[in-house]
This record gives C-alpha cells, sequence and structure tokens, in this order.
C-alpha cells in the first residue's frame, strides 16, 4: 500500500514538474528574443485574453456556428457510416469489392475535397457540415464493417432460429453487439468531423471559430489566437470524453454480446 | 456457373462498378444534368492530367510534398523513438507520460498550424513541422510498446552473454521491437502525407496541396478535380506502398 501510494505520488511529481517546465519553457522562450516579439506571448495574456472572451457575445456566436457544424456533420457522417458499415459487414462479398476502396480513401487527406464542396454547397456552413460528415465517415464505416465480422457468429444464428426480420436483427443482435466499435468509430470521427469543419472554416469563411482565430492571426493578436485554440482544443477533447462516458452507459447487454468478452 | 457470372471476383465487380460510375458521370455532365461547373466529365477531368504536367509542373510538386513528408517522417521518427525509449526505460516516467501521449495522438493536431504558422512563417519549416508533430505520437507509443513487450527469454540471454550496453540495444531490444516501431512509423507516414497536403493547401505554399489550392482559386474545375484526383491516387499508393513494406520487413526477419 505505502509502496503504490509511493509510487503515485512520484508519478504526480513527474506529472507536475513537467508541466510547469513546460510553462517555463514557453515564457523563457517567448522572452528570450528568439523569435519575433509577440509570437510566444506570456500565458499570463492568453489567460487574460481566455477571460476577455469568455464574456463576448461575437465569440460565442462563432463558437455556436462551429459547435453546429461539427455536430451536424459528425451526426450525418456517423448515421452514413453506420449503415454502410453494418451493410459492408453483412455482406462478404460487398464488403471485399467496396472497403479496400474505403480503406484507401481514408488515408487521403480529406481537405482536399473542400474545393469541389465549396463549389456544391458555397461558403456557407454546408461546405463546412459537409466536410466534417466526409472526414467521419470513413472511421466509422471500416470500424462497423471489422466489426461485424468480428460478432460471435451465435449470436446471428440464434437469430435465423427466431427468424427474426432485418430490422430486428439490427436492432436486437447487430447494434448491441457492436457498441464497442461504434464507439470507436464515434471517438475516431468526432476528432476527424472538428478537423474537417475547422479547417473548411480556416480556408473561406465569415463565421466559426477557425474564422475567428484567422482574424485574430491577420490583426497579430496572437494572445486571442492562442485563446481559442485551446477553446478549440478544450471542445475536442470534451466531446471524446462525453462519447466514451455516455457509450459506456447502455448496460449488460453490450458486453455479453461482444465476442471478446464471452 | 451462374453464380459465377452474377458474382465475379471482387477486383472486376470493383472496376465494372467504377466503370459504370464514370459512365453514369459522363452521360449525366453531357446531358446537361450536372453542370460542367460542378462536376466536369471525367472525360474532361483525365486529360486534363496531362495538363498539370505541362502547365503546373505536377513532378516538381510532387517531388515537394513527398520531400517534406520524408523530412518529417525522419525528425518525427528520430524524436519519437528516443522519447520512446525514455519512456520505456525510466518506469516513472512510462507511467507518468504515455496516457499525455496517448491523449496528444487523439487530439485533432492539424489545428495548431496557426500556432507554427507565426513560429516559423508560411513556408517549408511550417509544413514539415506539422507534418513531424502527426508523426510523433504513434511512434513514441509504438516505441514504447514494442520495448516494453520485447520477450523476457531475450532479455535473459542478452544477460547470459554477458552483452554489453549498446550490444543489448542492438542485438536484443532492437530488433524484437523493431517491428511494433515500425507499425507506429506507418501510421506516422500515413498522417504526415495528410498533415503535409493539407497544410499546402491551407497556407498555399509547397506541393501539391498548393496546386489544388491555385487550380480552385482560378475556377480550373477540370484540372482541380484532376489535381485532387492525382493527390487522392498518390496517397492510396503511398498507402499501399508502406502497407507492402510492413509485410516485407516481418517476412524478412
Amino acid at each position: 500500500m505505502a509502496v503504490a501510494n509511493e509510487m503515485i505520488s512520484r508519478v504526480t511529481l513527474y506529472r507536475v514538474s513537467a508541466a510547469l517546465f513546460l510553462l517555463a519553457l514557453w515564457e523563457a522562450a517567448g522572452a528570450s528574443g528568439l523569435f519575433f516579439k509577440g509570437v510566444l506571448p506570456s500565458t499570463w495574456f492568453i489567460g487574460k485574453s481566455l477571460i476577455r472572451l469568455s464574456g463576448d457575445p461575437v465569440f460565442w456566436g462563432h463558437f455556436s456556428v462551429t459547435l453546429f457544424e461539427i455536430l451536424a456533420g459528425f451526426g450525418i457522417g456517423s448515421l452514413v457510416g453506420v449503415i454502410v458499415g453494418l451493410a459492408l459487414g453483412m455482406n462478404r462479398y460487398s464488403g471485399q469489392i467496396f472497403e479496400p476502396v474505403i480503406e484507401y480513401l481514408a488515408a487521403t487527406p480529406k481537405v482536399v475535397f473542400l474545393p469541389i464542396l465549396l463549389i456544391l454547397f458555397g461558403i456557407g456552413v454546408g461546405s463546412k457540415i459537409s466536410l466534417a460528415a466526409l472526414s467521419c465517415f470513413f472511421p466509422m464505416t471500416l470500424s462497423l464493417a471489422a466489426g461485424v465480422r468480428g460478432m460471435n457468429p451465435m449470436f446471428l444464428r440464434v437469430g435465423q432460429t427466431l427468424n427474426l426480420s432485418l430490422m430486428q436483427r439490427v436492432r436486437m443482435i447487430y447494434l448491441p453487439a457492436l457498441v464497442p466499435p461504434i464507439s470507436t468509430g464515434l471517438r475516431l470521427g468526432f476528432g476527424i468531423a472538428t478537423v474537417g469543419a475547422l479547417l473548411s472554416e480556416i480556408k473561406l469563411s465569415n463565421k466559426g471559430l477557425g474564422h475567428a482565430a484567422m482574424q485574430a492571426y491577420a490583426r497579430f493578436d496572437i494572445p486571442t489566437m492562442m485563446a481559442i485554440l485551446i477553446v478549440i482544443f478544450a471542445l475536442a477533447g470534451l466531446g471524446n470524453m462525453l462519447i466514451g462516458s455516455i457509450i459506456r452507459l447502455p448496460g449488460p447487454n453490450t458486453r455479453r454480446l461482444t465476442k471478446d468478452r464471452t | 456457373m451462374i453464380t459465377s457470372i452474377l458474382r465475379p471476383p471482387p477486383i472486376i465487380a470493383r472496376m465494372a462498378f467504377f466503370a459504370v460510375l464514370l459512365g453514369a458521370w459522363e452521360w449525366a455532365s453531357r446531358m446537361g444534368m450536372v453542370s460542367r461547373f460542378i462536376a466536369p466529365p471525367p472525360s474532361e477531368v483525365v486529360p486534363a492530367i496531362g495538363l498539370l504536367y505541362h502547365d503546373n509542373e505536377l513532378v516538381t510538386r510532387f517531388l515537394r510534398t513527398f520531400g517534406q513528408v520524408f523530412a518529417a517522417s525522419g525528425i518525427g521518427a528520430a524524436l519519437g523513438m528516443i522519447i520512446g525509449w525514455w519512456l520505456h526505460h525510466n518506469k516513472n516516467a512510462g507511467r507518468a507520460f504515455t496516457d499525455w501521449f496517448a491523449a496528444i495522438a487523439a487530439a485533432p493536431l492539424v489545428l495548431l498550424f496557426p500556432l507554427f504558422l507565426v513560429l516559423f512563417g508560411r513556408n517549408a519549416s511550417t509544413i514539415i513541422a506539422m507534418g513531424a508533430v502527426a508523426v510523433l505520437p504513434p511512434i513514441i507509443l509504438k516505441t514504447k510498446e514494442g520495448l516494453d513487450h520485447v520477450p523476457p527469454v531475450l532479455i535473459n540471454v542478452g544477460r547470459t552473454f554477458n552483452l554489453t550496453r549498446w550490444q543489448h540495444i542492438r542485438l536484443i531490444m532492437m530488433p524484437a521491437s523493431l517491428p511494433t516501431i515500425f507499425t507506429g512509423l506507418r501510421l506516422g507516414l500515413v498522417f504526415a502525407l495528410i498533415n503535409v497536403v493539407g497544410v499546402e493547401y491551407l497556407i498555399g505554399f509547397g506541393g501539391m496541396g498548393l496546386m489544388i489550392a491555385e487550380l480552385g482559386d482560378r475556377f480550373e474545375v477540370a484540372g482541380m478535380y484532376a489535381a485532387i484526383l492525382f493527390v487522392v491516387l498518390c496517397s492510396a499508393c503511398f498507402f499501399w506502398f508502406t502497407a507492402r513494406l510492413e509485410t516485407w520487413l516481418l517476412q524478412t526477419r
């Protein structure tokens, strides 16, 4: 017990000193004159910008636009991903035809499709939502198709014996059994949807956090830009954590239906 | 017999699917159902790749992009392996920071690029730095994992032979952990390509990403489609190549 406690305190010591070291490194690099003046603003100014932004209605306007784009794109992309992933996983032959294509496309930089999406949906929220949806479609589809193939065949045979319809099988067997791959897909998808929405905002937009960050960059208001980046990363981290905790809720079914735990 | 006609080998079916898709696109575009400004027919897009070669220095841009990818991967891999080694070697550091690096690996790191843009300016160092940032987390995590899972039997054999520290690293730890490290490197290379092309496109500097940005800004739609197609094909080939390299390396061991 004492040994375990000592180990934990040792780890905490490492973490706290690393955090302090990074903080000191940032401040020292900013003050050293190695970089242009103001490029690495003191954390004090970044903190002040954060506080100022939190009371600024314009900032919250940008924030809500970005949140809407991410959630809409994430929702659309995940839903299509679940449907396509289920279809590819359930039908072996269609999986063999299309999965390699999806796998290769997943390894391409999605942002290069932005010019096409801009032509199709304009510079408004449409192009941002569509890039976010396109980005998160791939991890969800691949994760789910692999998950379906890894399922315990016993459950499928039980479904056949009970003569379940396709919808019943999806609802009562596939979805509960596939909570882990769906969870993986959702987590990866949320991060990548955030990237999709923000990169397209940064490239071309008149609203959203990406736009606000680039405006601050153009004014050389680096503390504000850094504060917005912190908000963006906090948003991505929070989303990831929320998905993780929500998906763990569904209870005993999921555990019993997953192959690797039975 | 009937089933074999209805179910040709997947690769044939895949090609047939794309042929039908391209045919439908060509037809819809020619019939005026889709505007040529939105989706020019494939018969205009494919020849535009030739135009890219003549007018847009396709080869130079290709080499520049991949040069940056390999520079970024080299820096990221060297740093990542050192950090991974440290996390393995110093158990307290491993316990303290492995979770941190796992969290960093899950974070949308490419969104840091405005910070790198102010630090390094609008040039190749920003792009290479962004690529290296993408390579680091998978290499760190996979190096630590690989070293942590070297079978104790091998380590004991080394002890029996009374190997020096350097011999121990070179003869036992490196070869035993290399496959895992290479998985990290493979992920890193793919991430680096994604980040490099993405940042090139966003800041309008460098190779293939810049080409797409330029053609898109000039509304040369057929050329833009051709450039996007070329980038997609390059990334797919790169992905295939790294996968083959990994299997080949694992076989030759």
